[in-house]
């Protein structure tokens, strides 16, 4: 994620592939636009005019020098013959003076509106940050199902960056730019309507320039884009498989192939930059050009004693119209030069803003649940009352309608009934499943990858919701119940285990929040993790990184039924929990498993049968259908698909 | 570094050099340019004839057009260079990662190999197109700038010996104090991202856990230390303009007051009107200039550690050499180890392998097993030499392998790993990794060997079938079923399977052995696994415990001999049938 430091290139600018290359002009998205502007006025309610104000303040400040400057030159003019510095001096030193009064405004308002603009845009970067991150809190799993992990990523690197750049630097110049544009020409045609058409003429012969090379540029950063994510896809390929590699003694296929990718990239990125670099030299010696031209035009128009026309009526041209014209034409064009230099950020930051936007609106998981879980206790008649602390036992606090309140106990009773689950409409996935868990019981659910499973627990947990059918939880219509208070009393151990950066203490602590030292040992304990958790160097205080990458994944695994044993839940859902825990560490863990599975209804997914074994009932999945139920025992005598399974005369996979 | 970096510039030094002349003639050029319009101002001034005017417009015009050829040709060369620069970045970087070692491999992880090669590849890319545009064109602007002040403003230059300094001294110290401030941020904000990502990857658990308010409160803490450290180090950077603009102001005001009085003074004899106007034009040139070269020092600066990176894969010394005068033919698949012991880094503490002496005669179908890590991997490693052995001798047909031309050794020592890969393609093209030209009857040998023919064929496209990256779209079992059919296409005298049949059904891996045993009994054949299914006919059958053989022997003599052997074996087939794994 190192994309900030110079982030010239944005891999989102790339375009689905395959899709037509016509006219890719880098287009400016006004909607986007209108949404960040709102936005910053929205954060920023004073900050924000008052910057506006500082900018326009300070643009309109350095053009007006511009005509002091002229004045100034002309007064030296006028005084140059008689060498009388004296009498001069009453003229042009308070000119001068006003002038420096303008400049130490204009550098307030410069220094004022540059510190504001990084505090704005820092705040509001900021703000969109925690808003995307708080919405993606929100997010059902099917979006982290649907979209790929480096494509979300890419919001908060890539898009956040191209944001900075939009705001502290391209709208600042843009805003700027445009005011003195105003500004000068407003000047212009006080002084020489003719001329300021002339150079009109000239200033659209430079933005058609610039547009062209715009066009181009844009074109090739495009294929650029393309090449480098091909050229990613190939050495990350590569990288994750170079021992393959070398075993195959493969390394100068691979460097022939790699040479391939390397020029088109060569190729693509050249010609971007060229283009890219070309654009500034143009529209610069254009603006020469223009120079000369007013020079020109206006050393013809005083030799033949043109009529000059203003806005203020008709005069006679001067040298004082033409030299202070001429040098308004180099601001002009410099401005112009500074707006098209920005073009492509803005561009770039819009289509950044657009995607972020396109996040931040993206539908929130919904939650009408109104069950919540409580603390409770047994009152003397053996009725159940809410209490504020932890006692052990929890309840669900049932509101109903008629304003009653009911409190059932949490024991872990899990009924589906006739389920039906499709993730994609149209493929089914589940087809009328039901099963029955008592509290305490343990139910595993075999069969090959893509029989629903992992489907059923997603069901059990609401990543998902049903399509038809009913789940309940003590009774209750699980979609009653509040997610979080549902999530919460139930553990899940999923096979691939993710830990966060922090202390290996901090991961077990994930599970419950409140969990003393102790008791955060004492799940290690219990998990079988306790052993190598001491064998690391610091201990519980070592520091996990990268996903924990310093461990094996079998310790990883240990680790994450550490964190859900802390949680002490009543449902629990492994799934696929001891899969890299070699057979015979297995047994090992087995033990704290067994302890841990105790009084609480587990829920299984594994692979190894004997795993599953003394579960107290098996369900073979098949396609979606539950094809075989009962006992270990009971499924041998059967002789149905389990005891092929058992026998090794099916393939799981 | 530098040095180092600059051997792959390359066939791209003509560019670059190319890039240089040109921006000097921009530059010059450029700094006529003022000059000239100095003068037009001055005829116009004068009441010159239109004629006069329209000349030196011309002349202007024409240097306008002779510094856009310049400009436009040095923006082209100079992309031209650098593009070409990353490209041999690149290429160098891929070709020495082709060359290192296992153990070279493991010091480096994939992922940081990949951003190495591109993002940073990219900002040094970057860098050195801003260095060749900039770097001489700002000295030049200052000197020529400075030079043709002087002339034209003569004792009103004295103004830059104030200007100047306190320019660079400000930008200087502004540059001194951002730089530290960005690279605090700058990690900062990397484990940011790096803790979005595990968020993201580990949706389920924080949802599990219902972990989300927690989560928000702790992201939205770390994202505020960032707000704070970032605008901390802006805002010292965003001093930069009104310092500059300080200058600027200071120059202009001095040079309109000390340049009338001189200028009436003299009666327009030491400094005229058009030359005052220059001399703000120039005022402006030195003072952007010194603005760009501050600006190219805080860019190097923050690429450098980019180009550190990038040194890091160039320098890396492969630890793995041939011998001068390898030999190139294997006489047969046997394998000896002679007191051995292997540690992976010099300066590790623990040995992976100790004292490993072992004997396998050629054609010997062999066992391992042990737990996870037991360093049964360590030990079949050695044998293709991936790693180097810390003390004593891997013998292969009888010679140490060190002796072996690497290919050649590897080419008769089939490997399929562990943690095994197919690439994108199709199944043909990942088969003949194997061996390049093997004919499709070969290959599809190979694959009814490995019981992957049969999968292979009821797919629609059969043997073109494509492989997705990563191989997801073909099961475990089938690919590694397939990966033990690539590494047959060989045609091995020694095959190591490391556990490679783990997610295949007991049956089909019951006939896979077969295969081996009817079909190539001469070679000699090493199998890891976790199943004492998968060993238990084996001649030899290896039990490893930390780094050491435990026991080895047939199953009948383990049974009696080896408590570890005898434990896994039973709670593998307590219940009376060997058992599944994932």
């Amino acid at each position: 994620m190192k994309k900030h430091e110079m982030p010239p290139m944005k891999k989102n600018e790339t375009p689905p592939t395959g899709a037509p290359m016509k006219r890719p002009k880098p287009k400016i998205d006004f909607r986007a636009l209108g949404r960040v502007l709102r936005m910053l006025r929205e954060f920023y309610p004073v900050l924000l005019p008052v910057t506006v104000a500082c900018i326009i303040f300070s643009a309109a400040t350095s053009a007006i020098p511009a005509l002091f400057i002229e004045r100034v030159i002309s007064s030296i003019e006028t005084w140059i013959d008689t060498g009388d510095w004296a009498s001069a001096r009453t003229e042009i030193i308070p000119m001068v003076l006003i002038l420096i009064g303008l400049y130490v405004v204009s550098i307030i308002a410069i220094t004022l509106y540059n510190q504001l603009m990084v505090y704005m845009t820092q705040g509001f970067l900021h703000k969109m940050r925690c808003a995307m991150f708080d919405r993606m809190q929100n997010l059902p799993i099917k979006y982290f199902d649907t979209n790929k992990h480096g494509d979300i990523m890419s919001y908060y690197t890539n898009d956040i960056d191209t944001m900075r750049e939009l705001i502290s630097r391209s709208l600042p110049t843009l805003v700027q730019s445009s005011v003195t544009l105003l500004v000068i020409f407003c000047i212009m045609i006080s002084f020489s309507v003719w001329m300021t058409l002339v150079l009109l003429v000239g200033v659209t012969v430079m933005l058609m320039a610039s547009g062209r090379i715009g066009a181009g540029s844009s074109k090739y950063f495009i294929r650029q884009q393309r090449s480098v994510a091909a050229n990613e896809a190939f050495v990350q390929e590569m990288m994750n498989g170079q021992k393959v590699v070398k075993v195959f003694c493969h390394e100068d296929a691979c460097r022939k192939d790699f040479e391939v990718l390397n020029n088109n990239l060569r190729e693509d990125s050249f010609r971007a930059h060229a283009y890219a670099n070309i654009l500034g030299p143009i529209i610069n010696n254009i603006g020469h050009v223009l120079y000369a031209l007013m020079a020109m035009v206006g050393g013809l128009l005083l030799a033949f004693e043109a009529p000059n026309l203003t806005i203020t009526g008709i005069g006679i041209i001067s040298i004082s119209v033409i030299v202070p014209f001429l040098n308004m034409t180099r601001q002009f064009t410099g401005s112009i030069n500074q707006v098209s230099q920005q073009f492509n950020t803005i561009a770039m930051g819009l289509a950044g803003a657009k995607r972020v936007f396109a996040l931040m609106d993206v539908e929130p998981e919904a939650d009408e649940g109104y069950v919540t879980l409580v603390n409770a206790r047994r009152a003397e008649d053996g009725s159940i009352v809410e209490t504020e602390e932890h006692t052990g036992l929890w309840a669900w606090k049932h509101p109903h309608g008629d304003g009653t309140l009911t409190y059932t106990p949490l024991e872990g009773d899990v009924r589906l009934n006739g389920v039906d689950f499709a993730y994609e409409e149209g493929k089914p996935v589940l087809h009328d499943v039901s099963v029955y868990a008592a509290p305490g019981q343990k139910v595993a659910f075999v069969g090959a990858t893509g029989a629903g499973k992992t489907t059923i627990t997603n069901l059990i947990n609401r990543f998902y919701d049903i399509a038809d059918g009913k789940i309940r939880y003590d009774g209750i219509n699980i979609n009653k119940i509040k997610k979080s208070d549902l999530r919460r009393s139930l553990g899940i151990v999923l096979q691939e285990t993710n830990l966060f950066s922090g202390t290996v203490m901090d991961n077990i602590r994930y599970g419950n929040l409140d969990a003393t030292d102790e008791q955060c040992i004492e799940a290690a304990r219990l998990a079988g993790a306790h052993d190598f958790i001491s064998r690391l160097p610091k201990g519980y205080d070592t520091e996990l990184a990268n996903n924990g990458s310093n461990l094996s994944q079998g310790q990883r695994q240990l680790l994450a039924i550490a964190r859900a044993a802390v949680a002490d839940p009543p449902v629990m859902i492994m799934d696929e929990a001891t899969s890299s825990i070699d057979t015979r560490t297995e047994a090992i863990v087995q033990r704290g498993m067994d302890r841990l599975m105790e009084n609480r209804t587990v829920f299984v997914i594994a692979h190894r049968l004997s795993t599953v074994m003394d579960s107290d009932v098996i369900m073979v999945l098949d396609h979606g259908r539950i094809i075989e139920r009962g006992t270990h025992e009971a499924l041998i005598e059967a002789k149905g698909t389990y005891y092929q399974l058992y026998t090794g005369a099916f393939e799981l996979e | 570094m530098l040095k180092r970096l600059s051997r792959c510039v390359r066939e791209n030094k003509r560019p670059a050099i190319l890039t240089l002349v040109f921006i000097v003639f921009e530059v010059i050029i450029e700094c006529l340019i003022p000059f000239i319009t100095a003068d037009l101002v001055n005829r116009i001034n004068a009441g010159a004839q239109p004629t006069d005017i329209l000349t030196t417009g011309l002349l202007l015009v024409a240097m306008a057009v002779v510094s856009l050829v310049c400009g436009g040709l040095a923006g082209y060369t100079c992309a031209k260079a650098s593009a070409g620069f990353a490209k041999n970045l690149r290429h160098d970087m891929f070709d020495k990662i082709q060359s290192f070692s296992f153990g070279n491999i493991d010091r480096f992880s994939s992922t940081s190999l990949v951003t190495r090669m591109t993002t940073d590849v990219n900002n040094v890319q970057m860098a050195f197109m801003m260095l060749i545009r900039t770097a001489i064109r700002s000295p030049l602007m200052f000197i020529f700038s400075i030079v043709m002040a002087y002339i034209m403003g003569g004792a009103l230059s004295t103004t830059f010996v104030v200007v100047v300094p306190v320019l660079v001294v400000g930008l200087l110290f502004i540059a001194h104090k951002a730089m530290p401030a960005f690279r605090r941020v700058f990690k900062k904000y990397d484990r940011l991202n790096e803790s979005i990502e595990e968020n993201v990857r580990g949706m389920r658990v924080v949802k599990g856990f219902a972990r989300e308010e927690y989560e928000k409160k702790k992201f939205g803490a770390a994202a505020e230390t960032i707000r704070v450290d970032f605008t901390k180090a802006e805002r010292i950077v965003a001093l930069n303009t009104p310092l500059m603009q300080i200058c600027l102001y200071f120059n202009m005001a001095f040079v309109l007051i000390v340049g009338s009085k001189m200028a009436i003074e003299s009666q327009g004899v030491t400094i005229d009107v058009g030359q005052i106007s220059a001399m703000l034009t120039y005022g402006i040139q030195i003072l952007m200039s010194l603005m760009m070269l501050s600006m190219i020092y805080v860019m190097l600066t923050m690429s450098t550690e980019s180009a550190k990176r990038i040194c890091e894969v160039l320098d890396e010394e492969p630890s793995m050499h041939e011998c001068a005068d390898p030999i190139r033919e294997v006489a047969d698949g046997s394998i000896d180890f002679d007191s051995v012991s292997f540690k992976y880094a010099a300066d590790a503490k623990k040995y992976a392998l100790e004292g490993i002496d072992l004997h396998i005669r050629s054609g010997m179908t062999v066992g391992i097993l042990g737990g996870t890590g037991s360093s049964k991997s360590s030990l079949v490693q050695l044998i293709p030499r991936l790693y180097d052995v810390t003390e004593g001798t891997v013998r292969v047909g009888g010679v140490d392998v060190r002796q072996y031309a690497i290919e050649a050794l590897r080419g008769e020592v089939a490997m399929v790993l562990q943690k095994n890969l197919l690439f994108s393609g199709t199944i043909k093209d990942n088969l003949r990794w194997g061996n390049a030209e093997a004919t499709d009857e070969q290959l599809v040998e190979a694959c009814r060997l490995a019981c992957a023919d049969e999968f292979v064929s009821s797919f629609p496209d059969g043997y073109d079938t494509y492989i997705e990256q990563g191989g997801t779209n073909v099961s475990g079992g089938q690919k590694q079923r397939l990966c033990i059919a690539r590494a047959l296409i060989k045609k091995p005298k020694i095959l190591i399977l490391d556990d490679s049949t783990s997610a295949v059904d007991t049956k089909t891996d019951a006939k896979i052995r077969h295969a081996f045993r009817t079909y190539i009994p001469e070679t000699t054949k090493i199998i890891i696994a976790q199943r004492v299914a998968s060993v238990m006919d084996a001649d030899l059958i290896l039990v490893m415990d930390g780094g050491r053989i435990a026991a080895q022997g047939t199953h009948e003599q383990l049974l009696g001999t080896s408590d570890i052997y005898r434990e896994v074996y039973e709670q593998q087939t307590k219940g009376g049938s060997s058992d599944e794994e994932a």
